[in-house]
């Protein structure tokens, strides 16, 4: 599903140059759920946010089925990400002035692909049937974080991408937060890759993948 | 399609959540609308009605003959020119009065009217085959505007008599006529106005209407032709005048753009983590940007909407103050009721539009480029904030130096007002940075922890605050600087009413024959000790009308006519006939002064004369000279001795004027005391100034608005400055008074910095723009008082501005402060 190759990216800052990517490899085939670790800098969200098509890369490919985010314009990779992608993010990012209905639906309505009985499913199994008018702000972190789990499944994604979604969270939430959105993702058949810094969270994946000053361990 | 939907619909549902930020857009943008509109309605209103007038009596839009020499036009030269293939059309202009009522009287003939006049309402009339025979027939038709029919209170069909045992025909009302007009047939007008025979001059048709007799065989030297102008002689008086108020207007609209720029920038900020959200889930950076766009253009069409009704009840409300300024000043007569056309409606909506744009252009370039990914902020907020603070200051100094260069080699009147734009903008840009200087000196010098924390709190508030602020400056300081302006001329106004109306009693008489009876009855007075001929005379001075007076050899004059330069000789030389005096403006206009020499063309040939004085004459759009009576009676031979102005003792005007009044039923028009003329010449002054008191007041009220507007959205986004304090012990209610101390400070320093701005828009108004626009200066004078009084209501607009957010922080509820330290936030 999710393929990378030789994948290069560094920023600039004042002091130069600041190579982050050095050459990544990788792939998520379709089902398979891959942690992605790594200390503070080794470029774990910089490889989120390239495949996400929210950053350019400098160099290399990344192949979403037959999409190569790489080398699309603004235009078709927020297109990709609005049919192929779902998104979750460690502050979580919902829209405040949605209710949490909304917030669900948001991105399968705007992909034209709005399944009210698979929200339905997603509202109940995430625990957010009776919260449905609330607003994120009159939520807590782990119901917060399942809203945007949930928004991320509505569009029935080929791939999950998951930036330290457990990063706010205590560790109970947390693993009930992760086993729920791998619960669904397998229902889902999607690939899914998630940035953690929780060895005890990396090893309930299929596979992890560790990488270290820009480069695949 | 529908994706852009969602996203619309989601940006929105921002505004449902903070409705008071939607109303701050909203304010805004109605308040800009609404004070551009009515303004211009005003003026389109002035401006039609003096296309109206013009093209009334043909002088806009047709060309005309009009006698070379004499006041008025034997009747058979019109059929001479007919026949000679000439296309033209009789008129006959006079004044009448009827029920205490002045009325120009235009006659007409309706059947020879030239096609090519357009819309002319003389010409188009609105008569029917039927109507045009009541028209033409006996006893006729007077065609009056409803306006007019108000005035004369009757009603149509009414027939109002005449100061001589005449009547007017049956009135009819014609909507398009201008106020101040009546229309009648020209026969009827030869007989009303006594002139059998005579017409005033001939309308002349389009070129193509067939060949014609060259001018100077069929009628001699006795006829001058005038081409058609583009511009009336009134558009082109009271330009100034209009411009003045687009100045308000457009002043009135900046400051307004001002707060809808903080309310769009601020809503851009606080919707930045949506934008995200709806960019990381699929929304594309041009799908995102037309969302942004319907928004505004939806919020901007229903703004302008309203706006200009606001707009329409604004103009509504100063129209008649403005009628009565133009019909002061210029003689112009312009309805006091306004007329709602479609152009205004669009020209409105899309100056909000417009607008909106502007003021959301830098919001709208940074959400199409808006990285996705929330990076940390390389800068701290001092730094981003110095940053921001000196390329204001450049700018600021870019503005200044461009200011110096206007002042240097501008010239004309929108060089004036581009020298003020200039000014108030640098002024404007130049606050933040020196509040922030002040803070800093401030935080310095405080002694207590909490002092110190109140002016750093000021310094990072500085940046949401100082839009508001400078719209604070700028409504202040256009306060101070009309206010002084207003003062000024005032004060100059009133002396030199006192020197030019040295005379007790000035009187108009009908023709000569009741001339000469008045002139005959206060011989027979003791109380009359001089009377004083003072004849007048219309001429053209490169292109402008000029007015000539006449003066008689007399001390009144030598005495008490204000001078602002003359010769030694001046009076000696103007009796003899060597030299002319002249008004500041056409002085200004003709580049002359005291001691230069002036050719004058009068009816009886050219004249060769030297400036011997100049003197001011506020009020009058119109150049004027001076002449002794001799030579103004000998130049322009058909001027009417008709005018005189009598000195007696004051206590002894009122039985003279009563006299005169039984004896020769002379209306108040016509028989003046100089103390009503005084009353009178204030009044103009008064409402003429009314409308921009009237303008201010709306300014400095939509700067209170942008204030609190500022203050309300800043409350919110304050939280996590302020809860830190009160987690460490500061009352919800010191921390209000705190907040609301600041505020005043904050526009105590903004009035302070408006006062030396302000005087120097007063300055700039009396020296630059006031010498553009109506060819006078006048002196520059400081009015302690009115500074310390707008102060005192800048300070109270900022303290109702404060009341409510600082009422919303004494009464918050705990449990929204200490959201502030959750960290699902």
């Amino acid at each position: 599903m999710l393929a990378v190759a030789n994948l290069t990216k560094s920023y600039r800052t004042p002091q130069g140059e600041l190579p982050v990517l050095r050459g990544v490899d990788l792939t998520v085939a379709a089902g398979e759920s891959v942690a992605l670790t790594g200390e503070s800098g080794s470029g774990k969200s910089t490889l989120l946010h390239l495949v996400a098509g929210l950053d350019d890369a400098d160099a290399g490919d990344i192949l979403i089925g037959a999409d190569n985010m790489a080398r699309l314009a603004d235009a078709a990779r927020a297109g990709v990400r609005r049919q192929r992608i779902g998104l979750v993010f460690q502050q979580f990012n919902l829209i405040p002035s949605l209710t949490v209905a909304d917030n669900l639906a948001f991105q399968a309505r705007i992909a034209g692909r709005t399944d009210a009985a698979w929200l339905d499913e997603l509202a109940n199994r995430l625990g957010l049937a009776e919260m449905l008018s609330r607003y994120p702000e009159q939520l807590s972190g782990g119901q917060q974080q399942r809203v945007a789990i949930g928004r991320a499944l509505a569009v029935r994604p080929a791939l999950v991408l998951a930036d330290e979604p457990t990063g706010n969270l205590d560790e109970a939430t947390a693993d009930e937060v992760v086993a729920l959105a791998r619960d669904l993702i397998r229902t889902t058949g999607c690939a899914f890759l998630m940035v953690t810094h929780s060895e005890r969270l990396a090893t309930r994946f299929d596979r992890r993948v560790h990488l270290s000053a820009g480069r695949i361990a | 399609m529908r994706r852009l939907g969602w996203t619309l619909a989601t940006l929105l549902s921002h505004w449902r959540r903070h409705p008071t930020q939607f109303a701050t857009l909203m304010i805004g943008l109605i308040a800009a609308t609404a004070l551009w509109s009515g303004v211009q309605a005003i003026n389109a209103q002035a401006r039609q009605s003096y296309d109206r007038a013009a093209a009334a009596f043909g002088g806009g839009r047709l060309a005309m003959l009009v006698p070379a020499r004499d006041e008025t036009l034997p009747q058979a030269l019109f059929a001479k020119l007919r026949r000679a293939g000439w296309p033209v059309s009789p008129v006959l202009e006079g004044r009448i009065a009827t029920s205490g009522v002045s009325l120009r009287l235009i006659g007409v003939e309706p059947l020879t009217l030239p096609r090519a006049a357009g819309p002319a309402p003389a010409l188009e009339l609105g008569i029917g085959a039927a109507d045009l025979a009541a028209f033409l027939l006996p006893p006729g038709r007077t065609l009056v505007a409803p306006a007019t029919l108000r005035e004369l209170a009757a009603r149509e069909g009414d027939t109002p008599a005449l100061g001589d045992g005449m009547r007017l025909p049956p009135l009819a009302v014609q909507a398009d006529l201008v106020p101040g007009t009546a229309l009648v047939d020209i026969g009827v007008a030869q007989r009303l106005l006594d002139r059998p025979g005579q017409i005033s001059r001939l309308l002349v048709g389009a070129d193509d209407d067939g060949p014609r007799a060259p001018l100077a065989e069929v009628a001699g030297d006795t006829l001058r032709l005038i081409p058609p102008g583009s511009e009336s002689d009134l558009e082109r008086l009271t330009d100034s005048f209009h411009v003045n108020l687009t100045a308000f207007g457009l002043l009135s609209f900046v400051v307004g753009l001002f707060i809808v720029y903080s309310a769009i920038g601020l809503a851009f900020e606080q919707r930045l983590p949506t934008m995200r959200a709806m960019r990381a889930c699929g929304v594309s950076a041009r799908g995102l940007t037309a969302a942004l766009l319907v928004e505004l253009v939806g919020a901007a069409l229903a703004a302008g909407v309203v706006g200009c009704i606001a707009g329409y009840l604004i103009a509504a409300l100063l129209l008649p103050d403005v009628a009565l300024s133009l019909r002061g000043l210029y003689g112009a007569e312009v309805p006091g009721e306004l007329a709602l056309r479609p152009a205004w409606w669009f020209a409105g909506i899309g100056m909000s539009v417009a607008g909106a744009l502007a003021a959301a252009a830098h919001s709208l370039i940074k959400a199409q480029n808006l990285p996705l990914i929330a990076t940390a902020h390389p800068y701290a907020w001092r730094t981003a904030q110095q940053r921001w603070l000196i390329w204001q200051g450049a700018a600021a100094l870019a503005l200044a130096g461009a200011a110096l260069g206007i002042l240097a080699v501008g010239d004309g009147l929108v060089a004036g007002f581009a020298l003020l734009a200039a000014i108030m903008l640098a002024a404007a840009l130049a606050l933040p940075l020196l509040l922030a200087l002040a803070l800093h000196l401030g935080a310095r010098g405080a002694n207590t922890m909490l002092t110190r924390w109140a002016f750093a709190d000021s310094r990072q508030q500085l940046s949401g605050l100082s839009l508001a602020l400078m719209a604070l400056l700028l409504a202040l300081a256009v306060n101070i600087g009309v206010g002084t302006m207003v003062k000024s001329f005032e004060t100059s106004f009133a002396g030199w009413l006192d020197q030019r109306l040295a005379s007790e009693i000035y009187i108009r008489a009908a023709d000569d024959a009741q001339a000469r009876a008045i002139t005959a009855f206060v011989a027979t007075r003791p109380e009359v000790t001089a009377v004083l001929p003072t004849p007048r005379a219309e001429t053209r001075i490169k292109g402008g009308p000029v007015e000539v007076l006449g003066f008689a050899d007399h001390p009144t004059y030598r005495d008490h006519w204000p001078l602002i330069t003359a010769t030694p000789t001046l009076w000696d030389d103007l009796r003899d006939g060597r030299a002319l005096l002249m008004s500041e403006q056409l002085a200004r206009r003709l580049g002359l002064a005291a001691g230069d020499s002036l050719r004058l063309v009068t009816p009886a040939g050219a004249l060769m004369l030297q400036v011997g004085g100049i003197y001011p004459d506020y009020g009058n759009p119109k150049g004027q000279i001076g002449l002794s009576n001799d030579v103004l009676f000998a130049h322009w031979r058909d001027a009417p001795d008709t005018r005189f102005s009598l000195r007696l003792a004051p206590d002894a005007v009122p039985a003279l004027v009563a006299a005169l009044r039984r004896r020769f039923a002379l209306d108040p028009a016509h028989l003046i005391d100089q103390a009503a003329l005084k009353r009178d010449s204030m009044t103009i002054f008064n409402r003429t100034f009314a409308v921009t008191a009237s303008l201010n007041a709306f300014t400095l009220g939509v700067a209170a608005v942008a204030l609190l507007t500022s203050l309300l959205t800043l409350g919110a986004s304050r939280l996590p400055q302020l809860a830190p304090l009160w987690a460490m012990g500061v009352t919800r209610r010191r921390l209000a008074a705190l907040d609301l101390a600041k505020t005043m400070a904050l526009a105590l320093a903004t009035a302070l910095a408006a006062i030396p701005l302000g005087l120097l828009v007063a300055w700039c108004l009396l020296a630059v723009v006031n010498v553009k626009a109506f060819g006078w200066r006048l002196p520059f004078h400081v009015f302690p008082g009115q500074l310390v009084q707008l102060i005192a209501v800048a300070l109270a607009a900022a303290l109702l501005a404060a009341a409510l957010p600082t009422l919303r922080l004494s009464r918050m509820k705990p449990a929204d402060l200490i959201r502030v330290f959750a960290n699902e936030r």
